[in-house]
């Protein structure tokens, strides 16, 4: 293994390394949702008739998502208040249970998906779906992304090794449900 | 031992000890070392740079002899004229510029200035690099496939871009995406490595204003393209989308608008000037204080204008848009803050002829680069205000009068940036020094032949000439023999400034081979990379350093020394 | 960040920060995600506005502050994230004239599926 050089442990700020570029790494994804986003809200601003389309995404589908996705959450922090006091193989169950609800959210989103292309409603029935598919599709990538950064902080945790890991793969988790936060209304509650 | 403050922790005090990786692919293929992937990024960047300069040279030949094979090339037809300009422009910006200012000088310098021993991630500085590496080989191997490579232009506008039976060009248009999105995660890794590496590794004692100002410039920078390429990410992968699957996000006929696409590039596209602008300015800045001998001039004015360019540059990107059918109140607000930001700019400019008055001025090559970059760039400034003010813009706009202004923002701040570092930092990176006749020789040639090439085209865009079109003879008050002889002289200026950059390569093997070996600090500078050896050993230092003042302490009365390095005690 | 701050270690960090409720955090999310999702079955305009938006942001707030532990980081983090939000509000000032826009003093939108405008050569 490569040895850890000096810069990486050494701290100005008072802020870890790893912390401090997970912070970076947020305020990079900010702005590609963001523009995503505001593209979205601004073109369905001008089309109200969007609001036709938008009745057939699963406001049920969206809510029970969004209560899987809190509660994954609540598991990668209370993995993390475990991981602060040195619990390695409970942290590493609680960074599993959150995977777990990562796969549940992808099956729900495979469902959704699902039903909507069979009934019609694919990528180029409206731009409205084009922003629908690529925005949760987009979104849907970074929960498979954070399930795989969590599967190996977990690992490594359950062995107590780089324990530190377990709230940084977290803070991104809560990136990405909070992104999801927002998708919800846009794509679900407005109708 | 070193004697550093308390708060340092025992692993500071010296370079970890740990065996060198000796075979030839963990040294210089598969390096994590910061200098390794400074150099790989280097050298890929100039390889490109002189493709893109190639690209220029079989354009301008066809427009200034039309319809003849070009020698070396053959025919130019319109289709590979459209992907020539549209590839200089992408390579010249995103495999040129960026790597070398951005990635190459600031992976090799960035932990040694501030004194440690490698950024704090090296394997994902690696891992960018190798993402970068494949978005050159996307990048050429897009010029090659059948249909040839995109020509859209580099900001790519729907629906010409997202259509291919517009653009003629179906797997070149979605690979030169593919490779520009490549690219920009990998500069988003290294940023952020940069960001973070600055903010808390720096040696003992160099507080925020103690970092010599390239490393500032450089993590500005950084920030800048972190902050502005989200949205074009965003609109890339919408446009990717358009182009293979048939989606319609820019598409007027189905609800999308081109318009938003335009807004989404130019977000990132402005402040990305910036980006490259900012480490060439700040290379100048070190190169003037350590031949002039002389302290940097008020070194935090220069900083707090580059913030306030930074934040600045936020808000001006629709001024490449004033003809586009924008609103046009939103056109007298882009007006306004386009003709501020050139105030801090010239601020900065103010700051660096203050730094040379009343200096003992060594002309060697490094100082020539640096001062023939404030000049030249002084002269793209100016030209911008034309462009600024949305009036005249509407008459400027699309022709080669813009060409000019910002080649002559973009050759400083990509070719004199880069040749104002690369000879000053050459003893540092090899050990050897470059020869300074030669070095001499290729800065008068290029320098001279690059104002041929471009102040005609502010003479011909005035007059008429447009971008992007690949023969003016359709045009009976353009093909006039006044403006076909001011094309020619473009042309002639380039072959001659391509010819002489010969010259430098000639230095460079020559230098590298044979070179004058280079002691420890043969510049006299006092920032950290000269307290390592030339080159620097994996660790950089023997004993990591401790730093008691800033970097521009030159000329301190009563000190026997012209410089007082920054890791000396008092 | 002008703070000499001690070396951090690689391993987990010396000082426990105190650590809230979670749960008790977890179940108010739950609950603003019931009233969000019951505002719109109303049907008034304004309460789905609010109970959609407002209570999203009220959220987003909750798990950045309490599961991303933002309300006792570093204050510089949260001008960064602040700044960033900032940006993303002037890309929308910028744009939405032109990309919403419907009519202006001089012009109308003409929908480009409707059919080209027939106008007499000159």
């Amino acid at each position: 293994m490569a040895h850890i050089p000096l810069a990486a442990t050494r701290s100005v700020t008072g802020i870890p390394a790893g912390r401090l570029a997970m912070w970076w790494v947020l305020a990079s994804e900010i702005v590609i949702f963001g523009g995503l986003l505001a593209s979205y809200v601004m073109l369905r601003l001008q089309h109200p008739e969007w609001g036709d389309e938008a009745a057939h995404t699963s406001t049920v589908a969206g809510a029970f998502n969004t209560f899987v996705l809190l509660t994954s959450s609540l598991f990668a922090v209370l993995g993390h208040r475990a991981a602060e006091h040195g619990d390695g193989p409970r942290a590493a169950r609680f960074l599993w249970m959150t995977v777990g609800g990562g796969a549940v959210f992808m099956l729900v989103k495979a469902f959704e998906y699902t039903s909507e292309i069979t009934h019609g409603y694919t990528l180029f029935r409206s731009v409205f779906w084009g922003f629908y598919f690529t925005t949760t599709g987009l979104h849907g990538l970074h929960v498979v992304a954070g399930m795989v950064a969590m599967g190996l902080v977990a690992v490594g945790a359950r062995r107590g090794q780089r324990l530190h890991r377990v709230e940084l793969v977290g803070i991104y988790w809560h990136f990405v449900d909070v992104v999801w936060i927002f998708l919800f209304p846009l794509l679900y509650l407005a109708k | 031992m070193d004697a550093g403050p308390a708060h340092v922790s025992g692993t500071a005090g010296h370079a970890p000890a740990h065996p060198e990786p000796m075979s030839f692919w963990r040294k210089y293929v598969f390096s994590t070392d910061h200098k390794m992937i400074g150099m790989q990024y280097m050298f890929t960047g100039i390889v490109m740079g002189l493709l893109g300069g190639l690209m220029a040279y079989a354009f301008r030949m066809q427009l200034t002899f039309p319809g003849e094979a070009v020698p070396g090339v053959g025919v130019v037809t319109p289709n590979l004229y459209n992907a020539l300009v549209t590839n200089h422009g992408s390579i010249m910006i995103f495999w040129f510029a960026m790597p070398v200012l951005i990635a190459g000088f600031g992976n090799f310098l960035i932990p040694l200035m501030i004194g440690c021993d490698d950024m704090a991630f090296p394997r994902i500085n690696r891992l960018s690099y190798q993402i970068f590496f494949l978005s050159a080989v996307v990048i050429l191997v897009s010029l090659v496939v059948p249909g040839g490579g995109f020509g859209g232009a580099w900001t790519a506008y729907p629906p010409l871009s997202a259509s291919a039976a517009y653009n003629h060009t179906p797997l070149g248009a979605p690979l030169w995406l593919l490779a520009v999105a490549l690219e920009f995660v990998a500069f988003l890794l290294g940023g952020i490595n940069f960001v973070t590496t600055v903010m808390n590794a720096r040696a003992p004692g160099m507080g925020i204003w103690e970092i010599p100002i390239v490393v500032w410039m450089i993590i500005v920078a950084s920030i800048l393209f972190m902050a502005s390429v989200g949205p074009l990410i965003a609109g890339a992968v919408l446009l990717l989308l358009d182009q293979v699957v048939g989606t319609q996000f820019f598409d007027p006929r189905a609800g999308g608008d081109p318009l938003l696409w335009q807004h989404l590039f130019w977000f990132f596209g402005h402040p990305e000037v910036y980006v490259v602008l900012l480490p060439a300015l700040g290379m100048t800045a070190e190169v003037m204080a350590v031949f002039a001998r002389k302290k940097l001039f008020a070194y935090k004015i220069i900083l707090y204008s580059v913030f306030a360019t930074g934040v600045l540059s936020f808000v001006v990107w629709a001024h490449h848009q004033f003809v586009a059918g924008i609103d046009p109140r939103m056109a007298h607000v882009f007006t306004v803050t386009t003709l501020l930001i050139s105030i801090p700019i010239a601020e900065v400019t103010f700051a660096y002829i203050a730094t040379l008055w009343g200096a003992s001025i060594e002309f060697r090559t490094p100082m020539l680069w640096a001062l023939s970059f404030v000049a030249e760039f002084m002269i793209g400034g100016v030209t911008g205000i034309f462009l600024g003010a949305s009036a005249t813009d509407i008459y400027l706009h699309d022709s080669y009068f813009v060409v000019a202004h910002f080649h002559y923002t973009f050759f400083p701040i990509a070719v004199i940036g880069f040749f104002t570092g690369f000879t000053y930092w050459f003893p540092k990176m090899f050990g050897r020094m470059m020869n300074e006749t030669l070095g001499k020789i290729h800065f008068w040639g290029t320098i001279i032949a690059v104002n041929f090439v471009f102040i005609p085209m502010f003479i011909t865009g005035i007059a008429g000439d447009h971008r992007r079109i690949y023969t003016y003879q359709l045009f009976s008050q353009l093909a006039t023999d006044g403006l076909g002889r001011l094309r020619l002289v473009s042309t002639l200026g380039l072959i001659v400034m391509l010819l002489f950059q010969l010259v430098f390569v000639v230095n460079l093997i020559v230098s590298l081979v044979a070179g004058r070996r280079a002691e420890r600090n043969p510049w006299r500078a006092n920032t950290l990379e000269w307290v390592a050896p030339s080159p620097p050993p994996h660790g950089n230092f023997a004993e990591m350093p401790t730093v008691y003042r800033g970097p521009y302490e030159y000329s301190v009365p009563g000190r026997r020394e012209d410089y007082w390095p920054q890791n000396v005690p008092a | 960040m002008t703070d000499t701050g001690h070396s951090a270690m690689a391993g987990p960090e010396a000082v426990a920060r105190p650590h809230p409720n979670y749960v008790m955090v977890w179940v108010i999310l739950l609950g603003l995600l019931v009233v969000s999702i019951l505002g719109p079955m109303m049907g008034i305009f304004w309460v789905t506005l609010i109970t959609a938006f407002v209570v999203a942001v009220i959220k987003a707030l909750m798990v950045a502050a309490y599961f991303m532990h933002l309300n006792i980081e570093r204050t510089y983090v949260k001008y960064l994230l602040f700044t960033i939000l900032l940006l993303m509000l002037v890309l929308f000032a910028g744009v939405a004239p032109d990309v919403m826009k419907r009519a202006g003093k001089n012009w109308e939108h003409v929908s480009p599926t409707s059919g080209a405008v027939e106008r007499p050569r000159h």
